[in-house]
């Protein structure tokens, strides 16, 4: 690309991102987009291979059910739960955020429940499965969006979205999309974020959502980062 | 709000982007990961791939051809020709596409769209449909297509309006619809078509096959009621770009992403 985006600044060391391989399809593009900003991914299929990680993403397309057989067949939903808990930099891609809450209407699957809500069909939306690129309107300005433009263009592949319980719907909500009713795009909690779009496959904007969230799991990473300490999950500073 | 997509269809064999003008006349148009990362940085929304040789021996070098287009374009991926199989998806997927498309094996063995859906999700499985308009008896007569498969070879004698239906039913998330009556033509989309489908289905509805400039992108669109627009050799051949396409679909007034990142 004619304008690289890359994460690691000065001597910081670059941040190895850890990307949950359980089958579900195209990893090359998350993989070749962590490369692009300079992070060095991991294809993680195992609770080994995200030891060690500065940040971890489960990316996902597909029904909740399915993804959660293969994560407990691959002994990887115990792992991913301490990770979320302990409050280290992690990143839910399309399915991979769904997963965050308690449920899913598609097949109502139970999913990870580290998050109050559930996932839900798209209401009143002019096409279903929604694909195709749409504008992400900010609710708050978060360290994951810096530099890039409120309402910017981001690639959509889905049909269900999550739909934070509304006791914690202000505190998680980042970013909303329209396609029918206005739906949850984006959230965080602490360093717990979740995107519904595909930011390997959005072109630029894209490249520097990926940029950030390897910056914030490189700042993240410091002596108490391998301990599994549990990090302060509400220090975003100016949120 | 969505955007409408511009799709540029990259005709592949043995590595190398071809396009057929009605699937005859093949002309060598250029290597496929570098034609792709053009047209991303253009402003293609999507990139098609269409392996129009499909042949097994063929396989390896179109999975080793997606794998370096997904390197290099980060736009989805879109990868059609010969796969007959929820395996072969699933290595077409693995390589590094986001979707797969099915023509001819899905008419032949409609459960491979369940099965596929079911193992990768619906947003996974696109369904191609080859349209040949039928001759009609009377200026009174409903328009009406037959499904033709094999690279429009072979005629199937299925209607392609209830075939579009019954793809959805069992779990296509798109429907690319191409008129082989205008295919190569360059006489503009088949609008009626293009609408007579999208009524019929609420999974997007990717029009292709007649176009030769941008009033017929935004036809598509705004007559055809297509969610997104596909053209090959237009493109290929530079007689319009991605950019000149969507500025004429935004000076329509329709929603299209544009290459400066700003939007219509």
């Amino acid at each position: 690309m004619s304008d690289p985006v890359v994460a690691s600044r000065g001597s910081t060391p670059r941040p190895r991102i850890a990307v949950v391989d359980y089958g579900a399809g195209n990893l090359v593009s998350i993989e070749q987009a962590l490369l692009a900003v300079g992070a060095v991914p991991v294809m993680a299929a195992s609770r080994e291979a995200i030891e060690g990680a500065d940040g971890l993403v489960v990316p996902g397309v597909g029904a909740a059910a399915p993804a959660m057989a293969r994560l407990g067949r691959h002994g990887l939903i115990g792992p991913i739960r301490r990770w979320v808990a302990a409050g280290r930099p992690f990143l839910g891609i399309c399915l991979g955020l769904q997963l965050l809450f308690e449920r899913s209407d598609e097949d109502g699957a139970t999913t990870l429940g580290l998050i109050p809500g559930h996932a839900a069909r798209l209401v009143g939306a002019p096409t279903l499965p929604h694909i195709g690129w749409n504008q992400v309107e900010r609710q708050r300005d978060h360290p994951l969006f810096e530099g890039i433009r409120d309402g910017a263009d981001f690639y959509f592949v889905h049909s269900y979205a999550g739909v934070p319980d509304p006791l914690v719907a202000s505190e998680i909500l980042l970013a909303e999309t329209e396609h029918g009713e206005r739906f949850t795009s984006a959230i965080a909690r602490g360093w717990t974020m979740g995107v519904q779009f595909h930011p390997e496959r959005s072109g630029e904007d894209g490249l520097r959502l990926l940029a950030n969230f390897a910056a914030i799991a490189a700042a993240q990473a410091g002596p108490s980062a391998g301990s599994g300490e549990p990090l302060q999950v509400h220090a975003i500073a100016g949120v | 709000m969505l955007r409408r997509r511009v799709i540029p269809c990259l005709d592949v064999a043995d590595g190398r982007v071809v396009k057929g003008v009605r699937f005859i006349d093949i002309v060598d148009a250029g290597d496929p990961p570098e034609l792709a990362e053009h047209y991303a940085r253009e402003g293609a929304d999507e990139i098609v791939f269409l392996d129009i040789a499909a042949t097994p021996a063929g396989r390896g070098t179109l999975l080793a051809v997606v794998e370096a287009t997904a390197r290099r374009a980060f736009v989805p991926l879109t990868v059609g020709g010969g796969v007959r199989s929820v395996r072969e998806m699933r290595d077409v997927l693995r390589a590094g596409a986001d979707k797969v498309s099915l023509n001819t094996a899905a008419v032949e063995d409609p459960s491979l769209v369940a099965r596929c859906a079911v193992r990768f999700g619906r947003q996974a499985v696109v369904v191609a449909i080859d349209a040949r308009r039928r001759p009609t008896d009377g200026a009174g007569d409903e328009p009406s297509w037959e499904v033709v498969v094999n690279g429009g070879r072979r005629p199937t004698g299925g209607d392609v309006l209830g075939w579009a239906e019954r793809a959805v039913e069992l779990g296509a998330g798109e429907l690319l619809v191409t008129s082989m009556d205008r295919d190569g033509t360059r006489a503009g989309f088949d609008t009626e078509l293009l609408r007579s489908v999208a009524a019929r289905v609420e999974v997007p509805v990717i029009a292709s096959g007649g176009a030769a400039g941008p009033d017929d992108f935004v036809a598509a669109v705004r007559d055809g009621d297509a969610d997104a627009v596909l053209a090959a050799s237009v493109f290929h051949r530079g007689t319009c770009s991605i950019a000149t396409v969507k500025r004429a679909m935004a000076d329509a007034g329709l929603p299209v992403r544009l290459v400066d990142g700003r939007a219509a």
